[in-house]
């Protein structure tokens, strides 16, 4: 194990188990050598009674997954009210982020803004300003889209060299969800935008009244005002009751407690799309307006915080894979840090700008990997490596960083962050 | 809306120039034509009657669903705040950089340090110039933002931290002044408004450009990637573990091993709300009834704190953060947060907090206790002193 991170250890049973099944060369000509008391003896749950079914009118996970959680880096930030945690994405599958474990990312603490209070203001260069309830947006007709949410700071503390030793700290603030919304469109049809209007800006209600600027042909296209994410209402910190989604765009701009839309000639150039979520390259010149989230993927186990517990023999691989424009059309999977790579399998057709859950099933020979993934889209555009990224932008662009990364398997299932040649 | 209305003011030509300029909009409705009625009541009146029933056509017409209403000028103003790089939504007024100094030193130094150049891990507002090409930038307002705008924007409708909108226009600009003479960009005697606002030209506002990855990295990075004999050999350069920065993680095992009988009750209290509440104020009453706390008071203090709170947390679970927590402070010995790194100074300073004591540091911090870490200005008003210190006295240990 690492000196940093208490990570799970292989007990000595399961490391037993696993030279078993070495020797024997395969799982299935495994004989115990004694029987299995969790299966000879009567176990108490076989024999008691469990719980009754309001236990837990709202149900959280069962006790023994308590580790799975948002987790934080205190060093990043000055304060927890103005910061970011990160999703356990190496601990879950599939592709559908749980709310409750959905990254955070607050600007002034996450607030509790009721529906009877909430107001919607489109103002600006319209033909009507407007001002709707929660229950007035309810009556618009819906849409449902499963989108990811990426900060676009995701990865940003790797810009420099291998600095956070877990997927969660490394990829962690991405969710992906299925949102039920109006388009933006249909708001802004309501309120009539008149033709000297080339960009809407949108606004949260909290104090750091978070505001971005969005091209009106984006905020046309696919952007929705969403209020339900996987079914339910939104949480809390994700910008209950209305959020902005941004399809493929950077999350900042993905605006939480959605208080105004003002229709404008030009780019408000507010805080959040200068001083910060911008990109600074080598020379000191920085891109502004990157706002897209370029092909991206990483392996999420096996990974410094889910090792490998079994020993060789059959491993599955895993990992997310994501484009900010549109689909995902292959993702391949390297062991030996980049020489030689495989196609992995896609779970399911991936969605138009949401995550693809990857697999490559291999048989392990027990001996250390460099684990790599490598995102294709639609586009053509292939994942760079962190090299190639920096070539172009040097160490200082914090942001958008989507290079493939490279955990160091050993021969014991331990993995670790690192950056290769 | 308006301008509609003057369109179609003085006669029943209106709705012939209406409907040419419905169809104008090519996805909505065309307006009904005037029914009889309509036609009865222009004879009556015609100009309000017409006028009237254009305005109402017109609204059915452009506004497919027809839901929510019209937002009332008031409340555009209230909400409408951005302030844009030529200075569209910059409201009148002024303020002169020794205003600003004093104004930032109240609200702002606490975080952003006396000279605007930063305490712990928040931001630095001034230095930087010309460390943007360096390994490890400096970006303030004078370094790196490109539009003043943006810092009048962000102090007026997002700081301070934990008490936005609280400044007046003239203390925005106060402060945007102070800024500017912080990063040496203007002299002493500067006085901003919104008539010279514009006239201010950032050092870094040539230094973006509009995002270019489509043509300098798209195109070098598509087409089919190499499969096979991509890299001769492949050494590992750099590991995460070398720094040791990544956060402690317990895992399930660990944790449910530390605090396993924590974890049932929990459960229990979580699933029988209802059982116990009626016990509940008697004890609250009770704990509060010996200290005597003027609960009014207390209220305003709830409203002083706001000043303290984005480094000083206070209540159940309440860390340490930029400042130690304040949990039975009134009482409590100086310097006693566990695991808070205190000034010197303040170690030295000793004894326990009376709310004497508390009273003269919170009215001068600086003169109070010389080289204490603390770099708030301190309260002005007695009575708002007397109470945040009856509004602490609430928090117990």
């Amino acid at each position: 194990m690492t000196s940093s991170f208490k990570g799970p250890k292989a007990s000595r049973r399961q490391f037993l188990a696993g030279a078993a099944v070495i020797g024997a060369g395969a799982a299935t000509g495994v004989r115990a050598a004694t029987p299995d008391p969790l299966i000879t003896e009567i176990q108490p749950w076989a024999q008691g009674l469990g719980d009754g079914v309001d236990a837990t009118p709202y149900g959280m996970p069962i006790r023994f997954e308590q580790d799975v959680v948002r987790r934080n880096v205190p060093w990043l930030t000055a304060d927890p009210i103005s910061s970011i945690n990160f999703t356990p994405i190496h601990a879950l599958d599939g592709t559908i982020t749980p709310q409750g474990c959905a990254f955070e990312r607050h600007h002034s603490g996450a607030i509790e803004l009721a529906k009877e209070d909430y107001r919607l203001m489109i103002n600006g260069l319209v033909d009507r300003p407007l001002v709707f309830t929660y229950e007035d947006l309810e009556r618009f007709p819906r849409e449902q889209h499963v989108y990811f949410c990426e900060c676009a700071a995701n990865t940003g503390m790797e810009w420099a060299g291998a600095q956070l030793n877990g997927a969660q700290f490394t990829h962690g603030m991405i969710h992906n969800m299925e949102y039920t919304g109006v388009p933006l469109r249909t708001l802004l049809n309501e309120a009539g935008i008149q033709t000297e209007g080339k960009w809407v800006y949108v606004e949260g209600a909290d104090a750091s009244s978070n505001g971005r600027s969005i091209p009106l042909e984006k905020a046309l296209e696919d952007v929705l005002v969403a209020f339900k994410a996987n079914g339910e209402a939104l949480r809390k910190e994700h910008g209950y009751p209305v959020r902005l989604v941004v399809p493929g765009w950077e999350g900042n701009m993905w605006v939480k407690w959605l208080r105004r839309i003002e229709v404008t000639t030009q780019a408000v150039e507010s805080r959040e799309e200068t001083s910060k979520y911008t990109d600074t390259l080598a020379d000191g010149i920085s891109r502004k307006w990157t706002w897209v989230m370029d092909a991206k993927s990483v392996v999420t186990s096996p990974s410094p915080q889910s090792p490998i517990k079994h020993g060789p023999g059959p491993l599955v691989i895993t990992g997310l894979a994501w484009t900010g424009h549109g689909k995902i059309k292959r993702v391949d999977v390297s062991i030996d840090g980049g020489k030689t790579w495989q196609q992995a399998r896609l779970a399911s057709e991936p969605g138009d700008k949401a995550l693809a859950r990857f697999y490559l099933d291999i048989n392990w020979d027990g001996s250390e990997m460099l684990l790599q993934s490598r995102a294709m889209d639609e586009t053509g555009y292939v994942q760079p490596t962190k090299k190639q990224l920096r070539e172009v932008r040097g160490l200082n662009s914090v942001y958008h960083n989507n290079c493939i990364q490279t955990w160091h398997v050993k021969t014991n299932g331990e993995a670790e962050n690192v950056e290769v040649s | 809306m308006s301008k509609s209305l003057n369109l179609f003011s003085g006669s029943a030509i209106g709705t012939v120039l209406m409907l040419t300029l419905s169809v104008n909009f090519a996805d909505r409705l065309t307006p009904e034509m005037p029914t009889e009625f309509d036609r009865v009541a222009i004879e009556n009146d015609p100009d309000f009657h017409l006028i009237a029933r254009a305005y109402a056509d017109e609204a059915k017409a452009d506004a497919p669903f027809g839901l929510g209403r019209e937002a009332l000028p008031e409340e555009i103003a209230a909400w409408n705040l951005d302030v844009s790089p030529d200075g569209t939504g910059l409201p009148v007024g002024s303020g002169d950089v020794m205003t600003g100094e004093e104004v930032f030193a109240d609200n702002c130094a606490v975080c952003h340090g006396d000279f605007a150049e930063g305490r712990d891990n928040w931001p630095k507002l001034a230095g930087g110039d010309g460390t943007l090409a360096d390994e490890d930038p400096l970006k303030t307002v004078g370094s790196y933002w490109p539009h003043l705008s943006t810092t009048w924007d962000y102090v007026n409708r997002s700081m301070p931290f934990g008490n936005a909108q609280s400044l007046t226009a003239d203390e925005v600009y106060a402060i945007v002044a102070y800024i500017l003479y912080s990063n040496y960009l203007v002299e002493d005697d500067f006085v901003l408004s919104n008539e010279n606002f514009t006239e201010i030209v950032l050092p870094n506002a040539e230094g973006f450009i509009i995002d270019d990855r489509a043509e300098t990295e798209y195109p070098i990075w598509s087409g089919e990637p190499c499969m096979e004999n991509c890299k001769e050999s492949v050494e590992i350069t750099r590991r995460a573990t070398n720094l040791d920065v990544t956060p402690g993680v317990d895992t399930a095992e660990e944790q449910a091993a530390a605090a396993p009988a924590a974890e049932a009750p929990a459960v229990e209290e979580a699933a029988a709300p209802a059982a116990e509440p009626a016990a509940e104020p008697e004890a609250v009453v009770e704990a509060a009834a010996p200290a005597a706390i003027d609960m009014d008071l207390a209220g305003k203090g709830e409203k002083v704190f706001k000043k303290c709170k984005a480094c000083h947390k206070v209540g159940d679970g309440a860390k340490n953060g930029s400042g130690p927590q304040l949990n039975g402070i009134v009482g409590r010995a100086v310097a006693s947060a566990d695991g808070f790194k205190y000034s010197g100074p303040m170690v030295d300073h000793g004894g326990e907090w009376t709310p004497e004591r508390l009273a003269a540091f919170l009215a001068n911090p600086k003169s109070e206790v010389k080289g204490t870490k603390m770099s708030f200005a301190g309260l002005k008003k007695e009575e708002d002193v007397a109470a945040v210190i009856e509004y602490l006295k609430t928090f117990g240990q």
